[in-house]
């Protein structure tokens, strides 16, 4: 694998902690099958480079993981998960599938739009704080309706949870969850 | 009619599914989790599966597949080809919401049933393929993981029987046609998650290119309480072919939406009216239900009056139990926009693998939306019809066949409400004019 020849920038290396953490990911796979770490590399590699992946950013990936580039890109962009161009600080995902929809998501839609002064989708904020984007059901439909804030789901909405959440937000704070949550244990 | 049993906490699998107990190792042995886990690695494997046959225990990740007879299908160890238990937590179909509670409240149930799993089809380690979004949950998963192995419950020699299995917990990153199991395959190799040619069966050629049986989450923690029991502990529930307990994952018009574990074949009505709440403004005021998440053709008012939940009585009536998510629509639900929905996320998740449903899907996607707006002609909804039926059976996965069901299901009722839209918007444009 030949070094990556974009200009040396910050994307270039990973921090120690990420460090750290890709060799605990690489130890679940097999020898021989490094390629099974590429979307939790991404994952990791999105977390630290501004929650997006940058061409610089996703060529990183594969010379870790000694893969061809265009095996990291075609993963890259077959996941929704992963940002292809900048977003927001907090990335506001509603969730506007049937559960949802029938339970109000166009009014959480229409309430985050109003709240934070977004027009359209996918458009990051004047202060860079907000990204908004409809996505696919998120599997909590019992609670509906429901959206997710980066790694966050924020579930029961009703227009004053909507307009309290985003006021936390806008603070530069992440809110804290409506559902008991646990965090991931070390090393994962 | 005589009533369905309401389950008490000893014949449930999923005892702390409300939350409200402890999710942790302690909470889950204080249940009764683990206990008798110490003779179930030591009994001849071939018992299980065979105790599983008769159980009939059924997959809950939406075919139904009988579990027994999937775990009879793979090979004898092969220190070549190691095989592997994968465990499906891609839980995506609109509507379904069932693992996510297993894995933040009871996920021991799952850990368990891994090492089970593992042991009867002979495989030492397991991968537990999260749906990326699931962050708290397979936060929560991993710290039970982790509780299991510092209790010895996983690693070497668990228990001292000699059995070694691990449990790895790998994350997706948003994609529905990864809940397929060989698109979840390719996924966990790292590639796009785009479904196999079948045959080669995952049990002959899965994951790595080595014998692998893939269940649901719900499946795989049924299995420990199953063997542990007397056959009639789960017999005892449900009708011939459809026994067990089944969490019904309630949705929608409904006045306490929730997951509901409760015998199969249960009734709807009593589904809806005793656990749910009941539909909002009244059982009259219903319009139609999705009986098994989003891929099932839906009900109407009538059917659902008798329909019994459960995998035969729902597939004669031209349906599916599916994942046994139930979303409830009354009659203030515009039902074409939330049909139209459904479509524009399969149009969305297609992977592009096969023409007929990444061109199609669409397709049938514009032509609802179309229709919906009252645009387009009678004509143009029997060509509707006609291309899912062309798209329906012509590819490699149930995918395509998922996103025609739906489309035909909703023309099958509700015909009627596109010809109103039509002719309605015909009128005022002649009006215009």
């Amino acid at each position: 694998m030949k070094a990556v020849k974009t200009k040396k920038t910050q994307q270039q290396t990973f921090s120690s902690t990420t460090e750290k953490k890709i060799k605990n990911i690489l130890k679940r796979y097999p020898k021989g099958r490094e390629q099974s770490a590429v979307i939790p590399v991404l994952k990791l590699a999105q977390d630290e480079f501004d929650g997006w992946l940058s061409v610089p950013t996703m060529d990183l990936v594969a010379t870790r993981l000694g893969l061809p580039y265009i095996r990291v890109y075609e993963v890259a962009t077959f996941y929704t998960m992963f940002n292809l161009k900048p977003v927001g600080k907090f990335h506001i995902q509603v969730c506007t599938n049937c559960a949802c929809m029938i339970s109000g998501s166009e009014r959480v839609v229409e309430m985050v739009k109003a709240e934070t002064s977004l027009k359209k989708e996918g458009e990051i904020s004047k202060d860079g704080l907000f990204t908004l984007t409809e996505v696919e059901c998120l599997g909590a439909c019992v609670e509906a309706p429901m959206m997710q804030v980066n790694n966050r789901y924020y579930t029961k909405l009703t227009d004053s949870k909507v307009r309290k959440l985003i006021k936390t937000m806008k603070n530069g704070e992440m809110p804290e969850s409506v559902t008991p949550t646990a965090d991931m244990p070390e090393g994962y | 009619m005589k009533k369905t049993p309401v389950l008490k906490i000893e014949d449930k699998v999923f005892k702390n599914l409300d939350g409200k107990g402890d999710w942790g190792i302690k909470g889950y042995k204080e249940r009764g989790g683990y206990k008798g886990l110490k003779k179930l690695l030591t009994t001849e494997p071939t018992k299980h599966i065979e105790k599983l046959k008769d159980s009939m225990l059924r997959g809950r990740g939406g075919a139904g597949f009988p579990t027994g007879l999937k775990w009879s299908f793979m090979p004898p160890a092969d220190a070549k080809r190691p095989s592997y238990l994968v465990c499906n937590a891609d839980e995506g179909e609109p509507g379904t919401c069932k693992d996510r509670d297993i894995l933040r409240y009871d996920p021991h149930t799952l850990v368990e049933g891994l090492i089970v799993g593992c042991y009867t089809i002979g495989a030492k380690a397991s991968y537990i393929y999260v749906r990326g979004e699931y962050y708290d949950e397979s936060s929560r998963l991993n710290q039970a993981i982790e509780q299991a192995y510092a209790d010895g419950l996983l690693g070497k020699n668990i228990l001292g029987t000699g059995v070694d299995v691990d449990i790895y917990v790998h994350l997706g990153a948003g994609a529905y046609i990864c809940g397929e199991e060989t698109a979840l395959l390719e996924s966990l190799e790292g590639k796009k998650g785009q479904p196999r040619v079948k045959p080669p069966f995952p049990a002959g050629y899965g994951l790595y290119g080595c014998p692998t049986t893939i269940n649901n989450v719900e499946t795989i923690a049924q299995v420990p309480p199953i063997l542990k029991n007397k056959l009639d502990w789960w017999k005892r529930w449900g009708r011939d072919n459809n026994h067990g307990t089944k969490i019904f994952s309630v949705s929608g018009s409904v006045n306490k939406p929730g997951n509901f574990e409760a015998p199969m074949s249960i009734p709807l009505k009593e589904l809806i009216e005793d656990y749910a709440g009941g539909v909002i403004g009244g059982w009259d005021n219903l319009q139609a239900i999705i009986p098994g998440g989003s891929s099932t053709p839906m009900l109407n008012p009538a059917q659902a009056e008798t329909m019994l939940m459960d995998f035969d009585a729902l597939r004669e009536e031209g349906t599916g139990l599916g994942t046994a998510a139930v979303v409830v629509m009354n009659n203030d639900v515009d039902l074409i926009a939330v049909m139209t929905r459904i479509s524009k996320f399969y149009a969305h998740e297609s992977c592009g693998q096969c023409t007929p449903c990444r061109e199609g899907v669409g397709w049938v996607y514009k032509l609802m939306k179309r229709l919906g707006e009252g645009e387009g002609t009678q004509d143009e909804i029997d060509m509707l019809l006609g291309i899912t039926k062309q798209i329906e059976g012509k590819t490699i996965c149930a995918f395509a066949d998922g996103a025609m069901w739906p489309v035909q299901g909703t023309m099958k009722h509700f015909r009627h409400l596109f010809e109103e839209r039509i002719k309605k918007n015909k009128t005022k444009k002649s009006k215009v004019a």
